[in-house]
C-alpha cells in the first residue's frame, strides 16, 4: 500500500466535505454525522485498510462496516475520490435511477453491508471476523459504531460474545461525537466512562483524536497484529466538523439547505468563517 | 439416524455448513467434541446469533442455527428479517419446541405465530416436517438451498410411512379422500392421521396432505384440493391467523375459489401450559376431538355421506 502523507489526507478530506455538504440539499441528509467520522473514513481507506478498487470481492481484503449507517455520505465521497465510485455517480444522490440513499447498501461498490437499523453490524462483522479467523487469514475487520448507537443492547450482548470467542482480529471503532440524534449523549443516556466499560467487558482499548491524522496513524499503527483480545478504539470527534456553523450542535443533524447555503457554506469549509444559515433545523427523531 | 447424525454427514459432505447455537444443544449433544470450531455457542443471545450468522454467509458458510422458536423469531426477528432477509443469505434458522412442543413452559415460549411473522419477509423458506423421519427426508435440499430458510424443528417418532420423494413447495398426500381433506404440518399429522381413521369408520372419504413447507407452498395440489372437496380443514399448532389457514385463503380470494374450510388453530389465544398429551385433550386437538369439530361442520353444511356412495 502506498501511503498518503498528511497533507494529502488532508485534501481528500477537504474534497470529501464537499461531497457531503453537496448531498445536503434536495432532501438532504445526515450532514452533522457524516462530518464527524469523515477523517476517519479518509484514514482508513487511504492507509489503513487493505481496500481498494480491485480488491473489492478478494476473501483477503481488510474489511469495514459501517454501523451507524447514517454517516454513509462520508463513505460515497471517500469512494469517490479514491476512484471506488465514480465522482459523477454522486449527483445521483436520493435519485430513483441509483442506490444512493440515506443509508448504506450493496448497490454500491465497497460497502460491505447494508445497515441504518442501529446495533447490527457488530454482530454481522464478529461472523466476518469468526470466518477470517477459522481459515487463518491475517485480514483486519473494522466496525465504526456511533456512540449514540451503544444504547442499544445487541451493542453490549455483542462485545461480551465476541470477547468471549476471541475475536482478536476485530477493531471496533467509536466516533465519540458526543451526540446522539438530536441530544447530548449525557444529557439524555450517559455512556461515560466508556473506556472502563469497554475494559470490563474483555476488549482492549486505545483513545484518539478522530481528526488528527498524525494521531490516528500513531494509534492504528500502534494495534500490535496478534492482540490477545478484540480491541476499540474511541476516537474523539465533533459532530459537524469543518463547518462551524453547524459543529456541535444538537438541530444540525440531519440538514436540508437551500442550494444558497450550500455554496456559502462550501466556502465556510475553507475560510471558516460562519454562514447565517436560514434553512430549518429537522428533528428527524 | 436422527437429526445430529444427519448434520453431522452433512458437515462432512460440505466444508460451507457452520452451526451455531444460542445455548440450545438438546438436539446436538454429540456434535461440539465431532467438529471443533465448526460449532460455534455465543450464548443466551439470538440476536447476536443471527447478525453473527450474517456475516458468516457473507463470507460463504452456510449458517445452520438453533435456538427455541420463539426467541430465535421473535427476540431477533430484525436481526433475522434486516441482516438475513434484506441480503437473502443462505441462514437456516432452526426453531426447537415449536407450537404445542412447548408444552408446560407457558405463553413466554409458544411459538404460535412463528410461521405469520417468518413468511411476511421476502426471501424467507419455511420447511415444517411432521417429524424427524420427515426432517430427515428434507433437511439436505433445504440446507443445501441457496436461500435463507426456517425450520420448524421437531424431532416425534413418526405415525405414518413418508413419501421420501421431496421438492421444496411440494406437499405430501398422506392418503387421498374426497368428501374432506385435512391440510396439516408439523407434529398434528399424527392427530390428522387419527381423526381420519374414525372419519372413515363413519363411511367418510378423508383425504391427509401433510404440506412440509408451508412457503414456498404447494399452491397447485392445494387448488386441486379445494375444488374437488366439499370440506377442508386445516390444522395447525399456530395462531388461526397467519398461519396455513391464512395461506389458503390467501390462494382461495386470489383464484376467486369457493369452498368450505374449516380451521383448526389457536383462535386468538394462548394455550394451556400442561403436558403434550394433556395439551391434545384440553384444547381439542385429539383425533377424536378433530373429527367431532369436522362433523359438527359437515352436519351444519347437511352434508350427506351418501351422495358419493353412488
Amino acid at each position: 500500500m502506498n501511503k498518503k502523507s498528511n497533507p494529502e489526507l488532508e485534501k481528500i478530506a477537504y474534497k470529501v466535505r464537499e461531497h457531503i455538504i453537496r448531498m445536503s440539499t434536495d432532501g438532504g441528509c445526515f450532514t452533522g454525522a457524516s462530518l464527524s467520522c469523515t477523517d476517519l473514513i479518509v484514514y482508513f481507506y487511504s492507509n489503513f485498510l487493505n481496500v481498494d478498487k480491485n480488491n473489492l470481492k478478494d476473501p483477503n481484503r481488510d474489511y469495514l462496516f459501517l454501523s451507524k449507517g447514517h454517516d454513509v455520505p462520508a463513505l460515497y465521497g471517500t469512494f469517490a475520490e479514491l476512484g471506488i465510485v465514480e465522482r459523477e455517480r454522486l449527483r445521483n444522490h436520493l435519485k430513483t435511477n441509483d442506490y444512493i440513499y440515506w443509508h448504506p447498501n450493496t448497490n454500491i461498490p465497497g460497502i460491505e453491508y447494508h445497515s441504518g437499523s442501529l446495533g447490527h453490524l457488530l454482530s454481522v462483522s464478529m461472523g466476518v471476523a469468526m470466518d477470517c479467523k477459522l481459515k487463518m487469514q491475517s485480514n483486519k475487520i473494522v466496525v465504526i459504531l456511533g456512540d449514540g448507537e451503544l444504547n442499544e443492547g445487541s451493542i453490549w450482548e455483542g462485545l461480551l460474545i465476541a470477547s468471549a470467542l476471541k475475536l482478536n482480529n476485530l477493531i471496533a471503532v467509536v466516533d465519540r461525537n458526543e451526540f446522539q440524534a438530536n441530544i447530548r449523549t449525557e444529557e439524555l443516556i450517559p455512556i461515560e466512562p466508556l473506556t472502563n466499560k469497554f475494559v470490563a467487558f474483555g476488549w482492549q482499548t486505545y483513545k484518539c483524536n478522530g481528526h488528527d491524522f498524525s494521531d490516528l496513524e500513531k494509534t492504528f499503527e500502534s494495534l500490535p497484529s496478534q492482540p490477545e483480545k478484540p480491541q476499540v478504539v474511541i476516537a474523539s470527534t465533533i459532530r459537524g466538523k469543518g463547518l462551524p456553523s453547524i459543529e456541535a450542535r444538537a438541530d444540525r443533524w440531519f440538514c436540508n439547505f437551500t442550494h444558497d447555503e450550500v455554496e456559502q457554506l462550501l466556502q465556510e469549509l475553507y475560510s471558516k468563517e460562519k454562514t447565517d444559515l436560514k434553512s430549518e433545523t429537522l428533528i428527524v427523531r | 439416524m436422527n437429526y445430529e447424525q444427519k448434520l453431522l454427514e452433512l458437515i462432512k459432505k460440505n466444508e460451507r455448513i457452520i452451526i451455531l447455537t444460542a445455548e440450545n444443544r438438546a438436539a446436538m449433544r454429540n456434535l461440539p467434541a465431532l467438529i471443533g470450531d465448526r460449532f460455534i455457542d455465543v450464548g443466551i443471545a439470538e440476536q447476536t446469533m443471527v447478525g453473527m450468522a450474517a456475516g458468516l454467509a457473507l463470507r460463504g458458510r452456510i449458517p445452520i442455527v438453533h435456538a427455541l422458536a420463539t426467541f430465535l423469531t421473535m427476540r431477533a426477528f430484525e436481526f433475522i428479517r434486516t441482516d438475513v432477509g434484506i441480503g437473502k443469505l443462505p441462514v437456516k434458522l432452526v426453531g426447537a419446541v415449536p407450537g404445542f412442543l412447548s408444552e408446560a413452559n407457558g405463553p413466554t415460549h409458544q411459538a404460535i405465530e412463528d410461521i405469520s411473522i417468518m413468511r411476511g419477509i421476502p426471501g424467507m423458506n419455511i420447511f415444517c416436517p411432521s417429524d424427524e423421519v420427515d426432517l430427515l427426508i428434507g433437511l439436505e435440499e433445504v440446507i443445501e438451498n441457496p436461500d435463507p430458510f426456517y425450520i420448524r424443528y421437531n424431532n416425534m417418532q413418526s405415525s405414518v410411512e413418508h413419501e421420501t420423494k421431496f421438492e421444496i413447495g411440494k406437499a405430501e398426500v398422506v392418503f387421498e379422500g374426497r368428501d374432506v381433506v385435512i391440510l396439516t404440518y408439523g407434529i398434528l399429522l399424527k392427530q390428522a392421521v387419527e381423526a381420519t381413521e374414525i372419519l372413515k369408520l363413519e363411511g367418510k372419504s378423508v383425504g391427509v396432505i401433510n404440506l412440509r413447507t408451508l412457503k414456498p407452498i404447494d399452491k397447485e395440489l392445494l387448488i386441486k384440493t379445494c375444488k374437488n372437496s366439499f370440506l377442508v380443514v386445516t390444522l395447525e399448532d399456530h395462531f388461526i391467523t397467519g398461519g396455513l389457514y391464512s395461506i389458503l385463503s390467501e390462494i382461495l380470494v386470489e383464484e376467486q375459489i369457493i369452498c368450505k374450510v374449516l380451521p383448526i388453530g389457536l383462535n386468538n389465544k394462548w394455550f394451556k401450559p400442561t403436558l403434550l398429551s394433556d395439551v391434545f385433550e384440553y384444547e381439542g386437538f385429539t383425533g377424536e376431538a378433530i373429527s367431532e369439530k369436522i362433523n359438527i361442520e359437515l352436519d351444519k353444511a347437511n352434508y350427506q355421506t351418501v351422495q358419493y356412495l353412488f
